[in-house]
């Protein structure tokens, strides 16, 4: 319909920076050999997974580049941390984890709870902020790991890592942490010594990195039992032979994401803030689902009420504009966000909800777009509901205020 | 991205025939907010039982939006005994085709068209199906998404659904919490077993009908080589018997039962049977 592009969906996937496309080139065409071979062809290949690794302790704040194991995704970060910490303490069964975890997460869970083990999953608010205190209380003697997500990739929202790190080391010094931090990666600093994790998972993707490599941090002290046997790799830890191009693809771009973190703290934010106050105040159905929750600044989710989500987004796409909605139509599965649910979000705004994800790449023209044309689109949407009595009345009480 | 044909995006890009009927003869809907769809039908009829008019209004995602506009095109300019014949697989159809996901959204568009007729009664008009539902309540399958079993029934009966997957693509009834995915596995097995004209039985009269194939069927033939079988319990469809005389203890008692007595079994009662024997 149209041949504008207007990308605000960047916790599904981000664009590949050119400069990280550029790093990876010779990696398929030149520097090819396997890293341990034992030729001097294979020195630049390994050397350049010797710098990533490097380059990627310091994006984590990692104490040696020792922790860092290459992954292919952020879902096998979190498997191998996971089942690995899991396979080394064969004798623990009970694991904390939260009602807001991505899925590659909780179904991992779900799984292991048919095979015997004792899975608690912490609450949120109604601005999806975790129950500290419920996470407090669940630890105990048996409790072999704690798997708390940094954000939420729906939401946005931040937890507080450092203050989950402390409950744990107080309650049982032998309970293990897990992050998923991979809406976080790019977006705020990533502190591992400071922030206390045992275990941490990034996906490139998320970054300006292409799709299909990723990283798990594990620190010196943390043992687990790896997940994909086979070579020396990684240190044991994780078999096949490296995937040099992809690897210094992710390097490069957690490079970029770092030189970036400021304007994505700042003038990204600027943009979501913008966004945000652009719809909530043009459109008398549209709520923040998070309300003031502290959040990434990329991310702002926001409910409509009485209409449905994949509707909106597939009118977005018609004039270009690309963004994600937790309504049960667009998963297939029937079922609206498991996330939002947890959050309690009213019936009448779940469904109608959607995510704006930004990039460093989102420009002030393309927020002022969508801000331009959304409020017909809702119109339009809105028109057809049968829930024409409801609006009114919701529309005579938002004008009032 | 789902796979939309052409005309469903026409229709959710320009639904035809949104809004209500002041004064509209009847008045039907479908779904809930909670359920993330809810469809409401208005229907003008004339003296002459035509549809001389029809508005919807949809909460739901492109292909309920466009299965409801199409329907509203469908139904205007026939008579009611024309728009009753209509199924869910009609609107499917005239859409283009649905992807299997979302065959529930022309399923409510069903559902909220036989909602309206029910309510409307022309004169001298007698709806035999309702008289024959007003005998039972009707029994609530999947209480998440508040499907009921005459919804499961019609749409396997109008669609040939075979599995339960295909039930939730077409219902979302087992598609929340899944408890009642057994209950559905029930009414299609119901449903293919009237099909093949076994009725419904009691547990015993179910046994009866066992025995009475074994005794007729089985032993007889067995006794021509000295042998016999007997009948020591019945779990479902799981025949527990017993080889006695030659049979017993005989090389071919497994070729015996599997080949013969299992074979006679499900040729008279359904290939779901199983023999097992016992000592």
């Amino acid at each position: 319909m149209t041949n504008k592009l207007i990308y605000l969906d960047n916790n599904a996937t981000t664009k590949v920076d050119e400069k990280v496309l550029e790093a990876m080139l010779p990696y398929f065409k030149e520097e090819y050999a396997n890293p341990s071979s034992m030729y001097d062809f294979s020195k630049p290949s390994s050397n350049a997974i010797k710098e990533a690794r490097g380059v990627i302790k310091d994006f984590v704040n990692a104490q040696s580049e020792k922790e860092i194991i290459f992954t292919s995704c952020g879902s096998e970060s979190a498997n191998t941390a996971i089942r690995g910490v899991l396979n080394y303490n064969k004798n623990k069964k009970h694991i904390i984890t939260t009602k807001v975890e991505h899925p590659c997460v909780l179904n991992v869970y779900k799984q292991l709870e048919k095979q015997g083990y004792r899975v608690d999953y912490i609450g949120v608010n109604a601005n999806g902020e975790l129950d500290l205190e419920e996470l407090s209380s669940a630890i105990d003697e048996d409790t072999a790991l704690v798997s708390v997500m940094w954000a939420n990739n729906e939401t946005g929202v931040i937890n507080p890592i450092d203050k989950v790190s402390e409950i744990i080391k107080s309650k049982n010094k032998d309970t293990k942490l897990y992050v998923d931090a991979v809406q976080v990666a790019g977006k705020i600093p990533i502190d591992v010594q400071a922030n206390g994790i045992d275990l941490l998972g990034i996906s490139g993707h998320k970054f300006h990195a292409p799709k299909g490599v990723g990283a798990l941090y594990v620190n010196s002290k943390t043992m687990i039992t790896p997940l994909i046997i086979g070579g020396h790799q990684e240190r044991g830890k994780r078999a096949g032979t490296e995937n040099v191009p992809y690897i210094v693809g992710m390097a490069k771009a957690a490079q970029l994401a770092q030189d970036n973190l400021q304007y994505e703290m700042t003038e990204v934010k600027r943009l979501r803030d913008k966004l945000e106050a652009g719809i909530i105040n043009n459109i008398y159905n549209a709520r923040l689902n998070t309300g003031v929750a502290n959040r990434v600044p990329n991310t702002t989710n926001i409910g409509f009420e009485y209409i449905e989500g994949e509707l909106i987004l597939l009118h977005l796409s018609d004039i270009g504009i690309c963004a994600s909605s937790g309504s049960a139509c667009t998963s297939g599965s029937l079922e609206p966000s498991h996330v939002l649910r947890a959050m309690n979000v009213p019936f009448t705004a779940i469904h109608g909800s959607v995510r704006w994800s930004l990039s460093r790449f989102t420009t002030e023209d393309e927020i002022d777009y969508v801000i331009e044309k959304l409020p017909s689109i809702i119109e339009k949407v809105t028109s057809i509901s049968p829930y024409q009595k409801e609006l009114q009345q919701l529309k005579e009480l938002r004008t009032k205020h | 991205m789902w796979d939309y044909s052409e005309k469903v995006m026409d229709h959710y890009r320009n639904p035809r025939n949104v809004g209500t009927i002041e004064d509209a003869d009847a008045i039907g809907s479908a779904g809930s907010l909670t359920c993330g769809d809810q469809l409401k039908i208005y229907l003008k009829i004339d003296e002459n039982n035509i549809v001389t008019d029809a508005k919807f209004q949809t909460f739901g995602c492109g292909s309920a939006v466009a299965s409801s506009s199409i329907l509203t095109e469908m139904i205007i300019g026939k008579t009611i005994d024309e728009v009753r014949k209509i199924t869910n697989k009609d609107i499917a159809d005239e859409l283009g085709g649905l992807p299997p996901e979302k065959m529930h959204c022309s399923v409510m568009g069903y559902e909220a068209l036989e909602d309206a007729l029910k309510n409307y009664k022309s004169e001298g008009y007698v709806d035999l199906d309702e008289i024959n539902s007003a005998k039972a309540p009707e029994k609530m399958i999947c209480t998440c998404f508040q499907v009921t079993e005459n919804v499961i029934w019609d749409a396997i009966k109008q669609n040939g659904l075979k599995t339960v997957e295909e039930v939730t693509n077409y219902t979302k009834a087992g598609g929340a919490c899944g408890k009642c995915k057994n209950s559905i596995q029930d009414i299609i097995d119901t449903y293919y077993n009237k099909q093949k004209n076994i009725e419904k039985l009691t547990p015993t009269q179910w046994i009866l009908k066992v025995n009475n194939v074994i005794e007729t069927q089985i032993s007889p033939e067995l006794q021509k080589d000295g042998g016999d079988i007997e009948l020591v319990d019945i779990k479902n469809k799981t025949i527990y018997v017993r080889l006695k005389g030659r049979c017993s203890g005989c090389k071919n008692s497994t070729m015996t039962l599997k080949n013969f007595a299992q074979k006679i079994l499900q040729d008279s009662l359904g290939s779901d049977i199983t023999v097992v024997e016992v000592e």
